[in-house]
C-alpha cells in the first residue's frame, strides 16, 4: 500500500494530551466531533490546515502520556494518512495499530513542513518527492502488520477468532 | 540463564520459557478500567458482537476521572458502564470509591499477577511484584472478551538504590530524579525494576508512587520484588493469603543497571511542560503559585495527606494560593477522617473533594485559568494538561506541595520540616 500526502511537522514529545486535549473530554462519546479538534493542543489551527491523506510528522516519543485510544482514533477519523516519527510511546503505538492507523518509525529530520511524501508500507520506504530523498524504515513486527492489514485488532479477532501471533 | 521478574511472570503465564524479545499470549489475572476509556470499549465490544467477559470476576470498572459526574455526557457514560457491567457480571466501583489504581492496590492486585488496565498509570500495581500495564480501549475490550492479551517480553532496566533518603526527600523526588536522568523515553518498551536497600525499607505507599511514574519514562512495567512490606500491606488490607514471593533470579540479565545513592538526593521539581524537565528545588524556589493540588494515583494516599497536614500544622495556606486536596480512595478518606487529617487540612484552608482523579487530567475540580501556575503532586505537567493552554503545572512531592501552600511560592520543604 502506498500512501501519498503532505507533511505537517510537529516536534519531539507530542503527548496524547496534545492530540486530544483534556478540555474536550466530554466529546469522547462523539468521535467525529472530537476529531475536529485533532492535535489542537500542539497547534491550535491544525484542524483547519490539513487535507485528507496528509501526514503527521513528529520527532521523538510521539504519543507519550495517557492511554487514550481516542488520540490515534481521531487522527485516523480526521482523514490523516499516517503518523511518521523518530520513535513512538508504547501505548500509543499499540493503540494506533489496534485502530488501523499506520505508523512509520523513520528519520523525520529529512522531512520539512509541506514536503510531498509517498509512504510505501510494504517496501519500508518514505519517498520525499519534494526533496528527491528516500528514507528507509524498518517495517512493523509481522504480527502487528497482520493486525493493521486486518483493519485493527477487533477485525483481526473477528476474522481469526484469536491472536495470530506466530 | 537467570530471569528478571518480567521474564519469570511472563514465562509462568505463557507456559513457555521466554526471555526479552519474545512475543507471548498470556491469560490475564485482572482487567480494570476507568470511566474515561471504558465507554469506548463497551461501544466496540457491542459493535463487534463480543459484549461478554471471559472472566467476569476479574473484570472491574471504576469511576474516578469524572466523579461525581460534572457533565451530562459523563453521567451517561456512567449509566452505560453500570448497565454493561451488570450484563456481563463484572464489578463496578462507583462514584466515591476512589482512583482505579488505588482501589486496585487496596483490594485486588496480587504478587505474580499479570494485570492490564485502561489507563496509562496501571503500572502502579507493579509495586506488588506483579506485571501491570496500561493499554487502550481496544486492547482492554479484547482482553475482557477473550481473557487474554499479547505482549512482547520487555528488556529490563535495573535501578539499584542504596542508602537512606535525606530529610525532605521522598519517593516522589526519587522517581522524578530518575526520570530526569533517563528522560521521558529512557525506558520505552522496557520494564523498570527498582531494588536496593532504599527500596527494601520503603513502605508500599512509596513503592506505589515509584511504579506509578514508570510510564513517564516510557516503561511498560515498573516493578518492585515482593517482600515483608508487601505481605504487611496485604495483611492490613485483609488479603494476606494473596502473598507470594516474587523476586528476580540472582543471575538475571538486565539491559542496564543504574546505581543511585539515595543519601545524595535532594528535593526536586518537574518544571513545565515535560515530566523529565526536572530541576533542583533551588532552581525553581520562589516561583509564585496560584494553586497547590495534593492528590492523584501518584500521591493521594494517607501518608501523603498526613505529611501535608503535619507540615501545615495549624497554620493557614497563603492567601493567594488555593489548596485543593483529594484523597485517592474511600479507604484513604476514612483513614484521614478518623485521624483528624481532613479536619486539619480544611482548617488550614484546603478545599477537600471526595475521592477521584480531580483536576489531574484537566476534567474538573481545580482547572487552571490563563497563565496560572499549579504545584501538583500528580504525574504529568503537559502543556494545557490541567486547564488553560497558557497555564503551568509543576510536579513535586507532597512535602514540597505543603511548603508551597504555606508560602504561596515554590518552597524547599526542608525549611518547614
Amino acid at each position: 500500500m502506498i500512501l501519498r500526502g503532505k507533511a505537517w511537522k510537529f516536534g519531539d514529545g507530542i503527548s496524547t494530551d496534545h492530540v486530544q486535549p483534556g478540555k474536550y473530554f466530554h466529546l469522547r462519546g462523539n468521535l467525529p466531533e472530537l476529531a475536529k479538534h485533532v492535535l489542537e493542543g500542539a497547534r491550535e489551527d491544525f484542524p483547519a490546515l490539513f487535507a485528507p491523506g496528509d501526514f503527521v510528522v513528529g520527532g521523538r516519543n510521539f504519543g507519550l502520556g495517557s492511554s487514550r485510544e481516542h488520540a490515534p482514533t481521531i487522527i485516523k477519523l480526521a482523514g490523516l494518512g499516517a503518523v511518521l516519527a523518530k520513535s513512538f510511546a508504547r501505548i500509543f503505538f499499540r493503540n494506533a495499530i489496534n485502530v488501523g492507523l499506520p505508523l512509520v518509525i523513520c528519520d523525520t529530520d529529512q522531512i520539512q513542513e509541506g514536503d510531498e511524501l509517498e509512504v510505501d508500507l510494504e517496501a519500508g520506504i518514505v519517498r520525499n518527492t519534494s526533496r528527491g530523498a528516500e528514507i528507509p524504515f524498518s517495517p512493523l513486527p509481522p504480527f502487528m502488520v497482520r493486525i493493521l492489514n486486518d483493519g485493527g485488532l477487533f477485525y483481526h479477532i473477528r476474522k481469526h477468532g484469536d491472536f495470530q501471533i506466530e | 540463564m537467570g530471569k528478571t521478574i518480567a521474564e519469570k511472570i511472563l514465562s509462568e503465564h505463557s507456559g513457555k520459557d521466554v526471555s526479552a524479545g519474545d512475543y507471548v499470549v498470556v491469560n490475564l489475572d485482572f482487567m480494570y478500567m476507568p470511566d474515561t476509556s471504558s465507554p469506548l470499549t463497551i461501544d466496540l465490544l457491542r459493535e463487534f458482537k463480543m459484549d461478554r467477559a471471559q472472566y467476569p470476576e476479574r473484570t472491574v470498572f471504576m469511576f474516578d476521572h469524572c466523579v461525581p459526574a460534572p457533565r451530562m455526557e459523563m453521567a451517561n457514560w456512567h449509566k452505560k458502564v453500570r448497565q454493561f457491567a451488570e450484563q456481563v457480571g463484572a464489578k463496578v466501583h462507583d462514584v466515591g470509591d476512589g482512583i482505579l489504581h488505588q482501589v486496585a492496590a487496596e483490594s485486588y492486585i496480587e504478587p505474580g499477577w499479570i494485570v492490564v488496565g485502561g489507563d496509562s498509570h496501571t503500572c502502579t500495581g507493579g509495586a506488588f511484584g506483579a506485571l501491570a500495564t496500561g493499554m487502550g480501549s481496544t486492547d482492554l475490550g479484547v482482553a475482557i472478551a477473550q481473557g487474554k492479551t499479547w505482549m512482547r517480553v520487555p528488556e529490563t532496566l535495573k535501578f539499584q538504590v542504596g542508602g537512606e533518603m535525606p530529610r525532605g526527600v521522598y519517593p516522589k523526588d526519587l522517581i522524578l530524579y530518575i526520570i530526569g536522568q533517563i528522560t521521558a523515553d529512557g525506558a520505552t518498551y522496557h520494564a523498570m525494576e527498582f531494588c536496593g536497600s532504599t527500596i527494601e525499607t520503603m513502605d508500599m505507599e512509596g513503592r506505589l508512587t515509584l511504579c506509578n511514574m514508570a510510564v513517564e519514562a516510557g516503561a511498560k512495567f515498573g516493578i518492585v520484588a515482593s517482600d515483608e512490606k508487601t505481605r504487611e500491606f496485604l495483611r492490613t488490607h485483609g488479603r494476606e493469603k494473596a502473598y507470594r514471593e516474587v523476586r528476580p533470579d540472582p543471575d538475571a540479565v538486565y539491559e542496564k543497571t543504574f546505581e543511585i545513592e539515595a543519601t545524595t538526593l535532594t528535593p526536586v521539581v518537574s518544571h513545565p511542560h515535560q515530566v523529565d524537565n526536572v530541576k533542583s528545588i533551588e532552581e525553581v524556589e520562589g516561583t509564585s503559585i496560584d494553586q497547590v493540588f495534593v492528590g492523584s494515583c501518584t500521591n493521594g494516599r494517607a501518608g501523603d495527606l498526613r505529611l501535608v497536614a503535619s507540615i501545615l500544622n495549624g497554620k493557614k495556606r497563603h492567601p493567594h494560593t488555593r489548596l485543593v486536596v483529594i484523597p485517592a480512595s474511600r479507604r484513604v478518606y476514612l483513614e484521614c477522617l478518623e485521624e483528624g487529617i481532613i479536619k486539619a487540612l480544611v482548617q488550614a484552608g484546603a478545599a477537600v473533594n471526595s475521592p477521584g482523579c480531580g483536576p489531574c487530567a484537566g476534567i474538573h475540580l481545580g482547572i487552571l485559568g490563563e497563565n496560572e501556575r499549579c504545584l501538583s503532586t500528580t504525574n504529568r505537567n503537559f502543556h494545557g494538561r490541567m486547564g488553560d493552554p497558557s497555564s503551568f503545572v509543576y510536579l513535586a512531592s507532597p512535602a514540597t506541595a505543603a511548603a508551597t501552600a504555606l508560602h504561596g511560592k515554590i518552597t524547599d520543604p526542608r525549611k518547614v520540616l
